[in-house]
This record gives C-alpha cells, structure tokens and sequence, in this order.
C-alpha cells in the first residue's frame, strides 16, 4: 500500500482519445514512467454524445504512437453492464436518479480497469481526472483532493474508489487549470489539443435519459401513476416514474398558479408528489453503502462539508450518525432538492473524507 | 531480446525479395501499358512474376490476376462470379477470414443462400459434409485452404472432387498455406493468395482463375489483368510477389520441418510450464507447420497478448482490430469452444525470422504473464 511512485515505474493510464486523458500520458511519460496506454470498449452502440466510437479509439491510439508508448483497446463490455447500466435502468425504475459515472469509476475504471493494469505489471494506474492524490512522502499513505482548478474539480465522482486501489492511483491533472492542459496539448502537438469535452453519460444519447430506460426496460415499464400535491390531491398523470427527479420543474405538465417542482417519487404506488419550490430544501440527509477515504469512518459529531450533486458548492454540516453502514448528516443550511441515488459526498476542506449514496432526505421536526 | 511469432498477420520482407524489387522502385518507371520500351519493361518483369506465382501453384500464367491482396482476391472471387443459369446458393464454413465471411454477406445481401458447411472441434471440414450440401442450386462453394486463427488444413483435393462432380466452381482463400504447405491448384476453379505472408511485399495478391470460370471485374478501369482486374499495375510489388513465390518453392519442405520441430518445441514447453493450457489447433499432419493456438483458462487472449507483447513477444487472439476489442473468435466458437473460452484463444505463429532458442524465451515470458495474470484475478 504504502508506495510512493518512481521514475521507471510501469502505470497504466486509461486513455479515452480525448485532450485529458492524452495529457495525462504525456505528463506520465515526462516524468519517466514507463507508461501502458489502454482504451476501454465499454460500450456496443455508438452513441452520438458518447465514447467508445472507432474514432475516440483512434484518437487515442495516435496519441500513444506519437508519445511512444504501447496501446490497447479492452473490453470491458460485461463489467460496464453489470455495474454501470443495468444499475442505471433498476435505479430509475425505483424512483431515483442514478449516477452512473461514480459507479464506473469505482467498478470499472478503478475496478476491473486496475485489475488489467495489474495483470500487465503495473504498479500504477492513471486516468485524466480532475482531482489530486496527495501523498504522504514518509508512509505513501494517499489522500484524495480536490482539483487545484475548481470549476473542473471531478473529486466527487471518484469519492467512492476503494482506499487500497486509491493508494495505487496516479491523476497527473490534479494540478492544473483546463487551459494550462490545452496548452501543454498544443504544445505537444497532439492531435486531439482542440478537441471538444464529452459531457453527457456516456451511453445515453444526448440527454434522452427517459427513453433510454424505457427502451432497456421494456419489460416492466414502470406504469403509470399519479401526480399529486402537498395536501394530496391529484393534479395530474404520468406514464412512468423513470422521467422524474427530485426538483424537477419541467415536463410535469401540472396547472397552477405557482410553478410546482418534484417533492417526492414513491416507486411503490407510482406516485409523484409536488410542491412548492420551498418543498424542495431539506435540511439534512441519509447516506448508505459508504467508502471511507480516512482510517475510520469520520465520527458523528464532526462538521464536514458535503456535496450533494457535483456542481454544488460544499455545505456546512454536522454527522449526526456514522459507521461502516452509512452516515446521517445535518447541514447548517437548506439543502436544496437532495435527490436519492445521488452520492453525498464529504470534504475537510479540499480533502475527500468519504460519501455515501443517498437514500432519504431529511427535514427538521 | 524482442522475439516475433505473429508471421501468420505478416511475414518480414525478405532482402533478397527487396533487392529484385529495387530497381523497380527508382530507375525502372515505366506503366506496364505503355507502348514504348519502359513499358515494356516493366510487362516483362510483370509476366514474368506471373509466371513464378503460376509455377508454385501449379497453375497457368495467364490464369493469375494480380490483386491488391488477400481480401481484395476473395472479394473479387466471391462477388464477382457470374453466377451463369445457376440459383443463387453460395456454401461456405463458419471459421473462413473477414474478407470471405463479408464478401458472402454481400451475396446474402443480393439474395443469396448462404449454407454453411459445419467444422469438428479440430476446425476440420468433412468432404462428405460439403459433398451433401452441394446441389444443382449452388453457385460456388468458398473454403479456405488453411485457417489463419488456428492453422486448420482442409482436405482441399476431396472437397475439390466433391464439387466438381457436380460442376460447381470451388473457391479455395490459400493465403495462410502459401510458403507453408504444397498448393496445387487443380480441382480448385479460384485461388486467393497474397504476398506478404511468403515474404513478399504487402499490398500485392493474386486470384488464380480457371480460364472457363466468367468474373465481372469489381475494380472498372483499363484492361489490365485482361480486363478482370482494372488499375495501373503495382510493378515492384508484383515483382517481389514473383521473386517470393521462387523463394518459398525451393526451401517449402526444410522450412516446414524446422517450424514443426520448434512448434513441438514450443507446446512441450507450454504445456510443462503453465497450467491448464489447451491446444486448439490440430495434432496431426493437418495442421500448418508453424501454427499454434492455445489458451489459458481463465486468461483473456487479448489481456495476455498485450502482457507478452510488453516483454517483447509479439503474438495474436483472435480480433486484430480496435473495434473488435474482446469479441470471441468465431472460428473458436465454431468449434465448440464456449464465449468465454474463444475469448481466450492466442496464436503462435512461427517463421523464418525464429531460432530454436527463441521457444524457451517465448515459454518463459508467456508463463510469466498467465501466472501473473491468474494472480491478479485471484485478488481481485
């Protein structure tokens, strides 16, 4: 565990064919690493937003050969529909709102991706994340932190990778702004420097997150339901729960004088419940299936901040439970529109302590 | 020390194949169609490499169309047949190359009947099994001559006898069993072949065509190749196809005894060093001499490919390309193995540029790799 990286180390670094990841090698390779460029085949269909084209690959493989360094395309097909898209389609049909990047970066990026890594010899593996791990010189002990450059900071998403393969991790990007990484691009000449980013959910196609899971479950469509209010009268239909998010203001097709937002979705009777925008702040939240990115879980008691989306600024908060189990939290704040299969994140400061994913929101008596 | 044994996806050019090319790259211009006298040079040269390739395979001069390459020979034998007064069912095996899985797509595409002809477990194709699909409906039957995946030899002569007694034209892709095994071209109406995998330049093929067999031309131009095959002729490559095909001619029984020797070698070796490996290409005489394909339970072809190639061994699974990442080899599948065992499959092909002593390296650095990666999968 406790291992501090070396020049003439061998690091796998996941290369997407895209100007981060690209960046990401190139930094390994400067800093003497005998670095294994590798793509993942995650997916079957090309989507138009997505990854995984025959071009992101090609891409990624020019990159390689004019780094020179050795390239392979893997398929990680199965691994990415166990973990990623199956609990996608179940997690929408269950009235929450998945987030599937947190999971492919905990079951296959920093799951079955290092499981390659290491059968290919490496002692490290990369990947083009915007965050940091910082190390302690003496013990190799790793923490995760947040980006020096905030607005592209991805700590969040990577909160739930397991301490022993975070130990083994390499984020070349941690230090840099996304400019400064276009610019050591272009100065290198890579062939993706002006490439645009990818920000959609890779498999879905551009934004059409409903359609999506109706298609792939087709099976047992979640039916229709009721839309009802703060005091429970029916205001409207639906023809399934999978289109709805905690906060949602739009495509609910309900009348009213004020705007109505998404308070509730039982998955149970198909219910959707609405109400004012004030309807929507919680106060406090549960969390289950934690990882700990500390020794012990953070005790209750303590203030952390959390991040309840990944654009979100941190919250001031006070752990009001705290175990291997998950975590119950009470922010100072109202916490607007906490959203069940989201991950809540906790931060001291810039350093990932740990998150969960949540299953309740909580309001005050 | 960086060792290759990936010579059934390409064979190193040979110098004495470089040497003859030479010439014909720098003061020997000419376009085999000209009339004037670098013209004519260059036709000479031209036909004369006609007739080694003619000679090795024992066919005529006149029946070799010079082609781009295999895949450019096999589409140009199975799309562009005239299919005559004959209904349109095209018989073919489950293990053949892209170009011939595709180029039948194609004909499936237009309408065709597509029967495939099944294969045992040794990739082996039963004369008697092409025999009885065969019938007055078939329009062409397709066999590869050797496999490239697994080196399977095909009884072509029997499966030649067997169409022919019905008058169907037997299309045979013998890229992989030139330079290695004795072709003969007799009973076999098409005959796709390729230079680079005899130590001839890439780029350059040839489909030997029975002179009462009709073919639409897929590429339209000149007249070049007697119009079968339209496009200014690639002199130095077809120049270094001819030179090849003489090589290969004078050395084929020595160099398939030393590549059995070391094949044999090489799966003692595998089989004493690494657990739980199984041979899927053929013991006997049917198999290519330089040939092996094995695989490691539980170890992912395309995971150990890149393991040995970062120790300097270069070697196959069964997709070559990006996209195809991770798919099962269809030619494994075919022959009973399930999904997860055909994704495992490596080949090892030997050649020329092999020592002896590069079979222990190769023992050596494979064995390393699966038990290096049989322990990570058991942390994980």
């Amino acid at each position: 565990m406790g291992r501090t990286p070396r020049r003439g180390d061998r690091v796998v670094v996941g290369m997407s064919g895209g100007v981060d990841s690209s960046v990401a090698a190139a930094l390994l390779v400067e800093a003497g690493f005998d670095v294994v460029g590798l793509s993942m085949r995650l997916w079957s269909e090309p989507t138009a937003s997505g990854c995984c084209s025959l071009d992101d690959f090609l891409d990624a493989r020019r990159v390689a050969d004019q780094l020179g360094i050795p390239f392979y395309v893997m398929d990680f097909r199965d691994a990415f529909v166990d973990t990623v898209v199956e609990p996608f389609i179940t997690e929408y049909l269950a009235g929450r709102t998945p987030n599937p990047c947190v999971r492919c970066n905990q079951f296959v990026k920093f799951g079955s991706l290092w499981q390659r890594a290491q059968e290919l010899g490496a002692a490290w593996l990369a990947t083009g994340h915007y965050a940091r791990v910082v190390r302690d010189p003496v013990s190799g002990a790793a923490q995760l932190c947040a980006a020096v450059d905030a607005a592209k900071d991805q700590s969040y998403f990577l909160f739930s990778i397991e301490p022993r393969v975070l130990a083994r991790t390499l984020l070349p990007l941690g230090a840099l702004c996304k400019n400064e990484v276009r610019d050591r691009a272009r100065a290198l000449n890579l062939p993706v420097a002006e490439k645009a980013e990818s920000q959609e959910v890779c498999f879905v196609p551009k934004g059409q997150y409903a359609a999506f899971v109706a298609r792939a479950a087709a099976a047992h469509r979640p039916s229709a339901g009721d839309i009802v209010d703060e005091t429970g009268r029916v205001v409207g239909r639906h023809d399934g729960i999978h289109q709805f998010t905690i906060g949602q203001r739009r495509g609910l097709g309900v009348q009213g004088a004020a705007p109505h937002y998404v308070t509730g979705i039982d998955p149970a009777s198909g219910t959707v419940r609405v109400g004012p925008r004030a309807a929507t702040i919680a106060t406090g939240l549960r969390a289950v299936q934690p990882n700990w990115l500390t020794e012990c879980p953070v005790p209750a008691g303590e203030r952390v901040q959390v991040k309840i989306r990944s654009r979100f600024a941190p919250a001031s908060a006070t752990l009001s439970a705290s175990g291997p189990d998950g975590f119950e939290l009470w922010a100072d704040a109202g916490l607007p529109a906490v959203t069940p299969g989201q991950a809540a994140v906790l931060y001291d400061g810039v350093r990932v302590v740990g998150g969960g994913w949540i299953v309740d929101a909580l309001r005050a008596a | 020390m960086r060792i290759y044994a990936d010579h059934n996806a390409s064979v190193p050019l040979r110098p004495e194949v470089l040497q003859v090319m030479l010439p014909f790259l720098r003061e020997q211009y000419g376009n085999a169609s000209s009339v004037h006298a670098w013209g004519a040079r260059a036709r000479c040269a031209v036909e004369a490499a006609r007739a080694e390739v003619a000679a090795l395979v024992g066919a005529r001069p006149a029946d070799v169309v010079f082609t781009s390459g295999g895949t450019e020979s096999n589409n140009l034998a199975i799309r562009g047949l005239e299919r005559g007064n004959r209904r349109a069912v095209v018989v073919t095996t489950p293990i053949e190359h892209a170009s011939v899985r595709e180029s039948v797509a194609a004909l499936a595409d237009d309408g065709y009947e597509v029967r495939n002809v099944a294969v045992d477990g040794a990739g082996r194709v039963a004369p008697d099994a092409v025999a009885a699909a065969v019938d007055d409906d078939v329009a062409l039957v397709t066999v590869g001559w050797a496999n490239n995946e697994v080196g399977t030899i095909q009884p072509i002569a029997a499966i030649g006898a067997a169409c022919q007694a019905r008058g169907i034209p037997l299309h045979v892709d013998a890229v992989q069993a030139l330079g290695k095994i004795p072709i003969d071209v007799r009973g076999v109406a098409l005959l796709s072949l390729s230079a680079h995998k005899i130590g001839g330049p890439q780029g350059v093929g040839a489909l030997v065509v029975r002179s009462d067999i009709g073919l639409r031309p897929l590429l339209r131009g000149g007249d070049q190749e007697r119009g079968r095959r339209a496009g200014t002729e690639n002199v130095a490559g077809i120049v270094g196809f001819g030179a090849a095909c003489r090589l290969v001619g004078t050395e084929l029984g020595a160099a398939a005894e030393a590549c059995i020797a070391m094949r044999e070698r090489l799966w003692d070796g595998m089989r004493a060093a690494v657990p739980e490996v199984v041979r899927h290409s053929p013991t006997g005489p049917d198999c290519l001499p330089n040939t092996l394909t094995v695989s490691f339970g539980g170890v992912r072809g395309e995971a150990l490919v890149a393991a040995v190639d970062l120790a300097g061994v270069a070697v196959s699974s069964g997709s070559a390309c990006a996209a195809g990442a991770g798919e099962p080899s269809h030619v494994l599948l075919a022959m009973g193995c399930d999904t997860a065992r055909a994704r495992d499959g490596v080949r090892f092909s030997l050649g020329r540029t092999n020592v002896p002593e590069d079979v222990a390296r190769i023992v050596e650095v494979t064995g390393q790799a699966v038990r290096r990666i049989r322990m990570a999968r058991a942390e994980a």
